[in-house]
């Protein structure tokens, strides 16, 4: 008897995902774009059947991978990291065979020291063009040989208007406020937190001054009691949820929280703030060079670009993309902080093995 | 004793409480039209819309489902062979051969990871479907001899002997009785290298490349940017699908000798 349920159970649940399946396919965000259309430029012959894609999940919306494998006859393949060590990793194992990586700066610096990146033929990436020019030519890259904007993004403090004052924020030392006991969520990432700690006494975010990082360390340890919670990868859950009243978090998720509720406000103090960059590139011995870089020149297209935005929650580079982002996205603060909010921003620099033990050990004595 | 029967019935539902509430929590939020767990937004299908467009995931799924099939019937076929030799024949250096099968059992799946990534790197081998399917194959194998062994050595060998006396050739005992004999422990061995393969995450991790994300590897790189409902809505999924073929294999097998 209670099999038959069972498998009736089963039965009408598929049904019903047909019929809702019918009834509402086009669920998905910015499909009221233009599609974009083959580039002429493009040698068709010079194609490869595959391309490699390994990246972060989240980070190419299917509708444009399908988009492309039409134009050009190609199929992507693509496969998913959750750290850039973890690709770093992956590549220097080699043998990788992938042709697209997404790394962040910092990654960048390391893959190009280590020789593990290709030259991108500029011929073939017309639309790079189209990145604003304060992303472009950044001190890693100068010419952006081996590397194209993509998306970008700060780590900056979110707050519940309700319960907290976006007027009490004025500066990073503002969250040390004693009325803010155990109601803060902070990212747990040491070079994050210590960046803060080492920011607020006036240092830079890439500090390696043993003073200074003893000194970030007590600062921390005073912030504590304030933490209710470390959490690095959903902290939207417990802002959404109510159990903290804000804190130290990732654009992107804050970008999602105010998607979901006008409650909330970002804010980036003036001494400053942390951005990452991710870049497009293309590791050592790609096997599909040439269509890589096609590839790329297709992401920079601005209709494609702007459907990314549209996806996900991230800073878009691409000046051209600008008008085909909705108005909601290009006012949510998360997203587009105004320019001089980043006059201060800096990235993070990798410090070697050494320094970042260090930088875990600080952290892990301060949540200890 | 009554008082006994009833601490007895509260700790089993503590236990079953243990085991099934998270998977009770993880298909309700399948339904839950928030895209974070934290708040109840009211009833949706929406995740399950998406899950039937999400590409990505049935790639995975698809990956998942070849790689843990071909483990189970190669791993199965070499293992059984492997187990027949064993026990059948004085094999030189027996000790040490099944020390060597056995070794993988204890190993942690981490070593023999990044053993495998060494290996086929010094050879050059493009990591992908293949590497990833090697490496699984290579660690089912103990499984499945283990079982076997199991399986053989509660076996009347009588029964073979009476076959080749009655003129069976060898090939025809082991068609006709060794191996319906070896059923159980054959089927048996066919499902836990499946599952051992389906659930599989650090040797897949490790020997990855190209195409061949398998599901375990596709959820984790969501951890870090886009863990969605999504992913309780395929669980959902295969928890009937799990379910339905349970319930299946049990009816099938009610009226056999197994």
């Amino acid at each position: 008897m209670h099999k038959r349920v069972g498998l009736a159970a089963a039965t009408v649940l598929l049904a019903a995902l047909a019929l809702s399946g019918c009834s509402s396919g086009s669920t998905s965000m910015a499909s009221d774009l233009p599609r974009p259309e083959r580039d002429p430029g493009v040698d068709m012959s010079r194609l490869s059947g595959e391309l490699n894609v390994f990246t972060w999940t989240e980070y190419l919306p299917q509708s444009v991978i399908t988009e492309f494998e039409q134009l050009y006859g190609v199929r992507v393949n693509y496969d998913t990291y959750s750290s850039n060590e973890e690709m770093h990793a992956k590549l220097k194992a080699g043998a990788s065979g992938y042709d697209i990586i997404i790394p962040e700066i910092y990654m960048v610096k390391v893959l190009q020291r280590e020789g593990l990146l290709e030259q991108i033929d500029h011929a073939n990436v017309p639309n790079l063009k189209n990145i604003d020019s304060r992303f472009r030519g950044l001190e890693h890259d100068p010419n952006n040989d081996y590397s194209v904007p993509y998306v970008w993004g700060t780590t900056g403090i979110v707050v519940n208007k309700e319960k907290i004052d976006p007027d009490q924020i004025k500066s990073w030392d503002d969250l040390w406020n004693p009325e803010f006991a155990g109601k803060l969520v902070v990212p747990d990432d040491a070079r994050e937190m210590v960046g803060i700690a080492l920011r607020t006494m006036g240092y830079g975010l890439n500090t390696t001054d043993p003073e200074a990082l003893e000194a970030a360390k007590e600062k921390l340890k005073a912030l504590k009691p304030n933490v209710k919670a470390f959490n690095s990868d959903s902290p939207k859950d417990l802002l959404l949820g109510g159990e903290v009243w804000g804190g130290v978090v990732w654009s992107g998720e804050a970008a999602l929280v105010m998607r979901e509720s006008d409650e909330f406000e970002w804010i980036i103090p003036p001494e400053g703030v942390t951005i990452w960059i991710d870049h497009v590139a293309i590791p050592k011995d790609a096997p599909h060079k040439y269509t890589a870089e096609v590839f790329i020149n297709f992401l920079l297209d601005p209709l494609v670009s702007a459907r990314i935005s549209a996806a996900y929650p991230y800073g878009n580079p691409n000046k051209a993309a600008e008008p085909y982002i909705s108005a909601e996205d290009l006012a949510n603060k998360a997203i587009n902080p105004p320019a001089e909010w980043l006059e201060k921003a800096e990235s993070l620099d990798d410090l070697g093995d050494e320094m970042n033990q260090i930088y875990d050990k600080i952290w892990t004595e301060v949540k200890g | 004793m009554r008082g006994r029967r009833n601490w007895l019935g509260a700790y089993a539902a503590l236990v079953f409480g243990f085991l099934y509430l998270p998977v009770f929590i993880l298909v309700v939020l399948s339904f839950n039209s928030s895209r974070t767990s934290a708040i109840w937004k009211g009833f949706t299908l929406d995740w399950y819309v998406r899950l039937l467009h999400n590409r990505l995931l049935w790639e995975a799924v698809q990956n998942s489902l070849i790689i843990a099939t071909a483990t189970a019937v190669i791993a199965t076929t070499l293992g059984t062979a492997a187990a027949l030799a064993l026990h059948r024949r004085q094999v030189r250096g027996r000790l040490w051969v099944e020390g060597l099968l056995y070794l993988p059992l204890v190993l942690p799946d981490i070593v023999l990871g990044v053993g495998a990534l060494v290996l086929f790197t010094a050879l050059g081998i493009q990591l992908g479907l293949g590497t990833m399917l090697a490496a699984h194959v290579g660690t089912s194998i103990s499984y499945v001899v283990l079982v076997l062994r199991a399986r053989l050595s509660d076996m009347d060998e009588r029964l073979e002997e009476a076959a080749r006396d009655l003129g069976a050739t060898p090939w025809q005992t082991i068609r006709h009785v060794t191996l319906p004999l070896l059923a159980p422990g054959i089927l048996a061995a066919v499902l836990l290298s499946f599952t051992l393969s389906l659930d599989d995450f650090i040797l897949s991790f490790f020997t990855a490349g190209p195409g061949s994300t398998t599901l375990p590897l596709r959820v984790y790189g969501m951890m870090k940017t886009g863990l969605t409902p999504e992913v309780n809505a395929l669980s959902t999924v295969m928890l009937l699908v799990t379910a339905v073929a349970t319930t299946l294999f049990q009816r099938l097998t009610q009226n056999r000798i197994f």
